[in-house]
């Protein structure tokens, strides 16, 4: 297989599994620069706020917003955590997978700050509900707010919604949301799957 | 690998390489949770887990209730001393009362090696063996090896030197195998009549010269003497035991090289160790206190993810 370039790869696995690109690395990039901007609009110098990423794919999407801060809007530094929610999930016992525990890593407090949650996919609102209570293990934040890039409306269980949102997508649940990065699978792409 | 292939922890016996692995992997994520200002998390929070101590134990018993209580598990302690068990009820029937009252998980001590595994056989719920008479102590093997893997980043291939009562002795079974299974070389050090007689069938070598395998080794695990098993007189007396296998300063000062010490406690000062060695730097048997709630909080976390709703 790996004498075929990966764009070719991943153009044959389009075909076949009914994928459908929902963003393209263009698109991408003004939303991530967008979303940065609001995020300046109401933060300014990042000196109270901090970012937490959510395990395992909100990580590439804080550090992204982080590093466009940081490099084209002059912010001198920003707190940037990872955070892993598994042993506070609600589905222990009851999804037919393992859930499998990554790393958390908040070298900081999070005691009066404000917090914004940072997540690629905002789906059943599940994961953001286990990560509140997963906060409330560092500290009492002053306030909390919530950034996802795919917004998957009309899919909630829960009542969250997010302060920031990059696009918002009616998907139904035979479909999938996967979002792609440069970092971890070679090209930022968003597809939305038949699955 | 995401899961544990077995069900119960009976002994390493029956852990393949990848489910210890998997153990440490786990513990680490519980290590950052168990130094965190609030060190509990909630995945437990609908399994109830029996601890029951047919032995005496301070150290294990408190820090497998300590590992529930962080994961949030609903904890009943039962100890035999104090029991219907002294009025004649039997092992099955004891833990069968138990269970009927909705508990999932029970974590046993007995003096009878194999207690784990007869339960096993006969109830629903899952077995965490926290030592079996001279069988073997599975968790106390598992936060050993975690400890050398943290201080010296790797068990395989390095040297680990056994001393004391081997003869007596789960955690020396529980750590042969584990320590074998992951690839570290491993000796036994003791008075030949504390050493079992087929002892190298397990792989491992037989040194009675303290010196030649504190030299040998980059890890000693010193185990105590255990009197209360001791049935006849295995070494005229304890100050002799002292003199030719205790270890003290001056022996690990006078070696070419800093070894790491551990001992799985309770300690007889003055005994198998002096106090200057157990308090030095190259003792790391405070960590191995602290290791055994991540590594137990780790074991409880993956048998429990295997009992279905």
């Amino acid at each position: 297989m790996n004498e075929f370039p990966t764009f070719v790869l991943l153009n044959v696995r389009r075909i076949i599994m009914g994928q459908k690109v929902l963003l393209s690395s263009k698109e991408i990039n003004i939303i991530l620069h967008r979303l940065a901007c609001q995020l300046l609009e109401n933060h300014l110098d990042f000196k109270n706020t901090v970012l937490i990423g959510l395990q395992p794919r909100g990580i590439f999407l804080a550090q992204r917003l982080c590093k466009i801060l940081q490099e084209e809007y002059n912010v001198k530094h920003i707190d940037v955590g990872v955070l892993d929610i598994t042993f506070y999930r609600d589905d222990f016992r009851r999804s037919d997978k393992p859930l499998e525990a990554t790393k958390t890593k908040i070298n900081f407090l999070i005691e009066d700050k404000n917090v914004v949650l940072i997540d690629d996919v905002l789906y059943t609102g599940r994961s953001i509900n286990a990560a509140l209570t997963a906060l409330q293990s560092f500290g009492r934040p002053s306030e909390v707010e919530l950034l996802a890039l795919i917004d998957r409306r009309f899919s909630r269980h829960l009542p969250i919604q997010p302060n920031y949102r990059g696009r918002q997508v009616d998907a139904i649940d035979g479909e999938k949301v996967k979002v792609m990065w440069k970092e971890n699978e070679g090209e930022d792409i968003i597809y939305l799957i038949n699955r | 690998m995401s899961e544990l292939s077995v069900n119960h922890l009976l002994g390493i016996k029956y852990l393949k390489e990848s489910d210890i692995q998997l153990i440490f992997e786990t513990a680490d994520h519980f290590k950052e949770v168990i130094n965190r200002s609030i060190k509990k998390v909630p995945s437990l929070r609908d399994i109830t887990i029996a601890n029951i101590f047919f032995e005496n134990s301070t150290r294990t018993k408190l820090s497998f209730e300590l590992a529930e209580k962080r994961l949030s598990a609903d904890v009943i302690n039962f100890s035999a001393s104090q029991s219907s068990v002294t009025k004649g009820e039997t092992l099955i029937d004891t833990v069968n009362n138990i269970l009927s009252m909705k508990v999932d998980m029970v974590v046993m001590r007995h003096p009878n090696p194999g207690a784990g595994i007869f339960l096993s056989k006969h109830v629903s719920a899952s077995i965490i063996n926290a030592g079996d008479g001279a069988h073997e102590h599975p968790t106390q093997a598992l936060l050993d090896s975690y400890s050398i893997r943290e201080r010296l980043g790797d068990v395989a291939g390095k040297n680990v030197v056994i001393v004391g009562d081997i003869l007596h002795s789960r955690v020396a079974l529980s750590n042969i195998f584990a320590l074998k299974l992951q690839g570290a070389n491993v000796k036994v050090c003791g008075p030949k009549t504390l050493l079992p007689k087929y002892v190298e069938s397990l792989g491992v070598g037989v040194e009675i010269n303290l010196r030649k395998a504190l030299e040998w080794c980059d890890v000693a695990n010193m185990l105590r003497i255990q009197n209360e098993r001791l049935d006849i007189s295995y070494f005229p007396t304890t100050r002799e035991y002292t003199q030719q296998f205790g270890v003290n300063k001056k022996l690990l000062d006078s070696l070419d090289k800093e070894i790491v010490i551990m001992h799985p406690g309770p300690i007889n000062r003055g005994v198998e160790i002096t106090s200057d060695v157990a308090d030095s730097k190259q003792s790391i048997i405070l960590n191995q206190v602290e290791n055994g709630v991540a590594i137990r909080m780790a074991v409880i976390y993956l048998l429990a993810s295997k009992i279905k709703q």
